[in-house]
């Protein structure tokens, strides 16, 4: 590559140097070129043709062979990079798969040593890594009969952007498929082993597990469509139906083995709904009784868990962007709000993705006592010195717990208010809360219940199309927003998407777990308001990285461009804190696999379910097992054998070692129980939750 | 990148147009090393061709060039073929059929649905051999990287990249008929097992495709996908697939409110099906444990397509020389091509090393003996008329055929009982005149071959030149000597077979030896469940020629090679001969007699092989080759796997997923002469 491009410019320099010197009309130019060649390359192209048109014109007699040859050098030139291409292909085929030697995989080396396929496991696949496939379409869908609409190439948003969109969303009252559509979760291990060609998710566990001797039938991919509310995945498709037939069939065939379950991101709380949903009597639950759990599962190793939610749930349903579309925005403005191409990338993402309930079950729960309130965060003596820790080698003291208590007294300066989960301007995340506005957030939801829709945007988009603008001004005159106070405003904003979604999901913290109510199925994929089966022979296990900035709260302003079919609120990307500090480009860090704070996936596993407390009466063992992340050291990697973030993390060795060893029958003792990096044994302690 | 590609040839050509004039060395030396960088390979020539460039005063083009000139053209259109076939709308291929053709008709699933038909019944699909996909879960070393990736079935690609490795690897043990040591080749599961069985081959897409319009989807369809080279119960041992089929139909009729199952069995699918259903209800340590009404409780009915019910001849083909018609056309056509040892290949050899392997191909050897497929002197399907097949092409009317062909069969018909002859003359004369020398009791010689013969094996090593001149001198094999043939040609393949399928006629129903599995797949040796509220569908095309019986001959290579052959010489019109082969009105695999007897005759009524008296009904598809191209397979077809497309049999198929019961769909609807054959066996019923 670096070759080519020095040849170019050579071809430039000589070319431009060669107009000069046989000296046509063109000479006054040329000198100018010569001072701009290292500026820009088009200029000398221009100047270039316009030279060789001089030269046409000169030569005018012998015009006709020369348009030929030009067509000719073209085809020439296109033929020879693809013979040179398709040698280097043939050369790579024929190639001895030996010679690109990859280190061992953990499932040759656990092999040898004698490890064997004991326990059968099912994978329960997250949001987004798993296909989606199309059953019935509108017409713009012709021939796409079982293609995949979600996962593989996504050759087809580029083709019909606007149909794919239509088919991807979920009807906007009931959650479930618009009429005359259906697309459904495509079953079996195709669905998520790979999520675009070369991007693999769970290919390399499955390929280990493979190596110590696993196959169809003692492992299973547990596909949902995850853009539904998890009872709407059993209402619609049985899903949780047939999850239970499976358990119960590789139970029966494997010589009543009992079944590890292997759950990562939302399949976590997708698999606590099933724990509950399966034990639950028959009109809503699976008619499993009592003992199903303790009788059919030996392991379930979580990971990545995202049990109390993530905050980058909010910012998506709040203005559909994460972390990257704000830097997107602040390096190229008005691409993302171009209206030129009509394009509006962010409004059609948030319309789409406001119809999905899946969403609602990924926004923070539990509240002020888990996330921290205006004045308080469990994370609040978190060092910020990823960046650093990122380039350089992570050193062992790094993250430890007495190094934090080092480092105190510099932080107490510039304290971090993760407790805000959004605020508006940067001083608003900063201030102590006395001297902030004091507007209480369910105020506006008396106040502005649509009073005048704004009927001129014709058809509207978002639900904030059907906002006032005083609205919109008032939930920005707020200023800041913990989790308890942001759940307000998500109604506020999103009335008909939390409306829907609140049906099946809850945010909050039982006070009494032996209350009838929690009987409902909205409250069984939250941790806080559930009680863990009676199963005290089996294990939880939470497995997740940690060493890598997360999104933990937010930083809005208005946005600039006003009208309609617009967001009105972005993340102020311009804001950053001083070198060192949590505060980059509009968004508060902390610990964390990249998506999933180190609070929501350990928590649980740390405190809330250890030893035997309200939400685990029967004391299932915890064990949490952290890896650290580490870049990969060179590009042959590819995604890195050592990583930790959240998806990457399905590659790492250690990761997959400690899955092999439960799986083949090993418990959480014999695998040296907890492995901590963070502080996430600290954190748990300044959280006051009755347990 | 792609940047830079397309703006450098601007430059090229900039440069070879001045190139011409002022000073070409320089700029060509320069072209040449800039655009070399990528590949090793021309590095070689540039010396060679800038020294050649300095000789001749005038820049001429190269072969190199002109090449590359070439392909840079050829790139070029496809491109832009590429790019107009993608941009093109998905609607226009059809909208050009029908320019040329006329508005085609509607496909089935869009009309039903019109009607108001919409799923009901949840429906399961059992595919047959060879159409289910395999894929590599352990190999060995010559296999690394083919982890999950599909072995059979797709594109085939590793056939060609490494055949040996891939023979290695689908042929299972000699002995116990499971995984060779280290190997593991598991069958695909879901819908995309059988769907497509090559890309743009489909198999039961078409199907799925329709029953998807009237609102079929995952949760009420389900593959019972198997590995085919299996025998039935094998599938149990080792991959509990009959278990995972009982819990899946369990549950598919659990989550749809209690509708029972629509069963379609395709092909050999029909037999493991028939296994199935004895397995399901048999008790617990051999069967399934599911109690005497466990087909009552949850199947509606069974589907059969192309159903060979009683075997095919085909398969003995297969098993005694690894050939059929198409293989023997192929030899005639080019001889010693197949047989070629300049490249050692040895294709046959191969295929039957590793087809012998499969007990599954032993389901298939017919059944019944000569009380089915006649003796040697008589055959059910005696006054079968080639001609008519003429006829049958210009619309005549069925019923004036059977009398054509009762006329016809006084001359002169083929002895179809003779399913093996060794030459023509043992075909025609009749049986006093053949002299048989009983082969069971031959000698085997001495196998001098196995030292020669490499790693190529074949049980015919084993046998030797006695035994190979035996097996020729018993001139004429009938359905029943046929068993002891291959017995005697390939004992250990037929004792692991043996232990898995019988191919007799069960005298007594109720004795308890017919409670082995090995009975349970032979429609003869097995009674129904009882479900008296069952129904038994037997699809099949008709009016193909399909392979009936064959004319060997002894092969003239030498001893390494498979020492029998189809003598593709003998051709008689009248008597249906044609390379070989004489055939017989079915379905290009499967004949008549095989998918249609059960449902005609054995199963109709209450008979002591359907003691619950099970309603069966016959649908037979007169097949119509696809009137042009763009119709690729056909919508009228009554092929064997192309059937799986035909309309006509997508829309019954629909009715009974969607409720219909037999009597609505019409009852029989027969075309062929299936009910006249079936009334000449003589069958204790």
């Amino acid at each position: 590559m670096a070759s080519i491009l020095r040849f170019r410019k050579l071809c430039y320099v000589e070319q431009a140097v060669k107009c000069a010197s046989v000296g046509f009309e063109s000479f006054d130019q040329s000198p100018k070129i010569d001072q701009k060649l290292d500026k820009k390359e088009e200029e000398v192209i221009s100047a270039n043709n316009f030279a060789l048109e001089i030269i046409k014109k000169r030569k005018q007699p012998r015009k006709q062979p020369k348009e030929w040859r030009r067509l000719d050098s073209c085809c020439w030139m296109i033929g020879y990079l693809c013979s040179t291409w398709w040698l280097l292909l043939f050369l790579y085929h024929s190639l001895p798969v030996t010679l690109l030697q990859v280190p061992e995989s953990p499932g040759v080396r656990l092999k040898r040593e004698g490890l064997a396929a004991l326990h059968p496991v099912v994978l329960v696949p997250g949001i987004v890594t798993g296909g989606l496939e199309l059953w019935e379409g509108q017409p713009c869908a012709d021939g796409l009969f079982r293609k995949r609409l979600w996962g593989g190439s996504f050759t087809e948003i580029f083709k019909r952007p606007l149909c794919w969109l239509e088919h991807l969303s979920l009807h906007s009252e009931t959650g479930l498929d618009p009429p005359g559509i259906r697309v459904r979760a495509v079953p079996g291990l195709v669905a998520a082993d790979y999520f675009a060609p070369g991007y693999f998710v769970w290919a390399v566990l499955i390929e280990n597990l493979a190596k110590i001797g696993y196959e169809g039938k003692n492992l299973h991919m547990a596909a949902y469509d995850w853009r539904l509310s998890f009872q709407n995945t059993e209402i619609r498709d049985h899903a949780l139906s047939r999850l239970k037939s499976k358990i119960e069939l590789m139970y029966l065939t494997n010589g009543y083995k009992k079944v590890a379950v292997v759950p990562h991101s939302m399949g976590v709380i997708y698999f606590l709904h099933f724990l509950k949903w399966v034990e639950t009597p028959p009109p809503i639950g699976g008619g499993g009784g009592p003992g199903w759990c303790a009788k059919h599962i030996k392991a379930i190793m979580n990971i990545g868990p995202a049990f109390l939610g993530v905050p980058k749930a909010v910012s998506n349903i709040f203005s559909a962007e994460g972390k990257d579309i704000a830097y997107i925005r602040a390096m190229a403005p008005g691409l993302l709000d171009s209206k030129i191409l009509g394009l509006q990338t962010l409004e059609h993402v948030m319309r789409v993705s406001r119809t999905w309930d899946s969403i609602v079950s990924l926004v923070p729960k539990g509240g002020e006592t888990i996330w921290g309130n205006m004045d308080w965060s469990p994370e609040e003596r978190h060092a910020c010195d990823f960046s650093r820790k990122r380039h350089s080698q992570p050193s062992p003291i790094d993250n430890n717990v007495n190094n934090s208590d080092v480092k105190r007294g510099f932080r107490v300066k510039d304290p971090v208010q993760y407790g805000r989960i959004i605020s508006f301007g940067k001083t608003a995340s900063q201030l102590h809360s006395s001297q902030l506005p004091t507007i209480d957030s369910k105020e506006f939801l008396r106040t502005s219940a649509s009073q005048n829709l704004n009927f001129s945007c014709g058809e509207a988009w978002t639900e904030y199309d059907e906002m006032s603008r005083e609205g919109i001004q008032k939930v920005a005159a707020n200023k800041a927003y913990t989790t308890q106070t942001l759940l307000d405003l998500l109604r506020f904003v999103a009335p008909k998407m939390m409306l829907r979604a609140e049906a099946h999901f809850s945010h909050g913290i039982a006070d009494d777990l032996d209350n009838p109510k929690y009987n409902h199925y909205k409250y069984w994929s939250n941790p806080l308001e559930m009680k863990l089966p009676d199963a005290p022979d089996m294990e939880i296990y939470c497995l997740y990285g940690v060493g890598i900035p997360t999104e933990r709260s937010y930083v809005y302003k208005l946005s600039p461009t006003s009208g309609c079919k617009s967001i009105p609120y972005q993340i102020d990307s311009s804001v950053n804190g001083e070198d060192g500090s949590c505060l980059k480009g509009g968004v508060y860090f902390a610990d964390g696999d990249e998506n999933v704070p180190v609070l929501s996936a350990g928590f649980m596993c740390a405190k809330g379910w250890r030893g035997r407390t309200r939400f685990n009466p029967s004391g299932i063992a915890t064990y949490i097992r952290e890896y650290r992340h580490k870049p990969p050291s060179s590009l042959l990697e590819g995604r890195g054998i050592e990583s930790g973030a959240h998806v990457d993390i399905m590659g790492n060795v250690a990761l997959i070692e400690d899955i092999l060893r439960i799986a083949s029958g090993a418990t959480g003792k014999e695998i040296r129980g907890d492995r901590i990096y963070s502080d996430i044994l600290r954190m748990s302690e300044r959280i006051n939750l009755r347990l | 990148m792609s940047a830079i590609r397309r703006r450098k040839p601007i430059n090229e050509s900039d440069k070879t147009s001045e190139a011409s004039d002022s000073k070409p060395h320089k700029e060509k030396e320069e072209e040449q090393h800039g655009d070399d960088d990528g590949s090793d390979k021309d590095k070689k020539k540039i010396p060679s061709k800038i020294k050649k460039k300095h000789e001749e005063k005038p820049p001429k083009w190269s072969c190199l060039d002109s090449c590359c000139w070439f392909i840079g053209c050829i790139c070029v259109t496809w491109w832009l073929l590429l790019f107009l076939y993608n941009a093109m709308p998905a609607s226009f291929p059809q909208y050009v059929t029908e320019a040329i053709t006329g508005p085609l008709p509607d496909p089935p699933g869009v009309k039903l649905k019109k009607e108001g038909l919409k799923a009901k019944h949840p429906v399961v699909f059992v595919p047959g051999i060879v159409t289910g996909g395999l894929e590599l879960w352990e190999g060995r070393k010559c296999a690394e990287g083919l982890f999950r990736k599909r072995f059979w079935g797709g594109t085939f690609g590793e056939v060609y990249k490494r055949p040996l490795c891939w023979v290695e690897h689908m042929s299972l043990d000699n002995e116990t008929g499971l995984d060779p040591c280290g190997i593991r080749v598991r069958p695909v599961s879901g819908l995309v097992a059988a769907d497509y069985f090559a890309p743009g081959y489909f198999v039961w897409a078409v199907l799925i495709a329709n029953l998807a319009r009237i609102g079929y989807e995952e949760k009420t369809m389900y593959m019972a996908a198997y590995d085919w080279r299996l025998s039935f119960q094998n599938t149990e041992a080792r991959d509990q697939t009959l278990s995972r089929i009982k819990s899946n139909i369990e549950l598919i009729v659990a989550t749809n409110g209690g509708k029972k199952a629509v069963v379609i069995p395709h092909s050999m699918g029909v037999l493991y099906f028939l296994h199935f259903m004895k397995w399901v209800e048999a008790p617990a340590p051999m069967g399934g444990g599911g109690g005497p009404d466990w087909c009552s409780k949850h199947i509606k009915a069974v589907v059969n397509i192309g159903g060979p019910f009683l075997g095919v001849p085909k398969a003995i083909a297969g098993l005694f020389s690894a050939e059929a018609k198409d293989i023997a056309v192929v030899r005639a056509i080019a001889p010693g091509f197949l047989d070629n040892d300049i490249f050692q290949l040895q294709t046959l050899q191969h295929v039957m090393r590793m087809s012998r392997s499969w007990d599954s191909t032993m389901s298939m050897i017919p059944r019944g003996g000569d009380t089915i497929w006649g003796g040697l002197d008589w055959s059910p399907e005696e006054g079968y008329s080639c001609a008519k097949k003429r006829e049958r092409k210009n619309d005549t009317q069925i019923a004036e055929e059977a009398g054509v062909e009762s006329a016809v069969s006084q001359t002169r018909s083929a002895k179809y009982g003779r399913i093996i002859s060794f030459g023509k003359d043992v075909a025609e004369a009749p049986s006093s005149d053949v002299e048989r020398i009983d082969f069971r009791d031959a000698v085997k010689g001495h196998s001098a071959a196995n030292t020669t013969c490499r790693d190529v094996w074949t049980e015919y090593h084993d046998i030797g030149f006695g035994g190979i001149n035996a097996v020729a001198e018993y001139k004429t094999y009938t359905a029943e000597s046929i068993v002891d043939l291959l017995h005697f040609v390939a004992p250990k393949m037929m004792a692991r077979g043996t232990a898995h399928f019988s191919y007799g006629i069960a005298d007594n129903l109720d004795d308890p030896k017919y409670k082995h599995y090995k009975y349970w797949s032979n429609p003869l040796e097995t009674k129904l469940p009882n479900a008296p509220e069952m129904e038994i569908f037997s699809l099949y095309g008709v009016g193909l020629p399909t392979e009936r019986a064959y004319i060997y001959k002894l092969s003239p290579a030498a001893e390494c090679y498979i020492p029998f052959q189809i003598d593709t010489s003998a051709d008689d019109e009248e008597t249906c001969l044609k390379d070989g082969v004489y055939s017989v009105d079915g379905d290009e695999t499967v004949p008549v007699l095989s998918a249609g007897f059960m449902c005609a005759k054995g199963w109709r009524g209450k008979t002591r092989f359907n003691p619950s008296g099970i309603r069966t009904y016959i649908r037979e598809y007169s097949h119509s080759p696809p009137a042009n191209l763009l119709e690729g397979r056909g919508t009228l077809s009554g092929a064997h796997v192309d059937i799986m497309g035909n309309f006509a049999l997508i829309e019954d198929v629909i009715r009974v997923a969607a409720g219909a019961s037999g009597e609505e769909l019409g009852g029989d609807q027969v075309y062929s002469n299936i009910f006249n054959w079936s009334e000449k066996i003589d069958l204790q019923l």
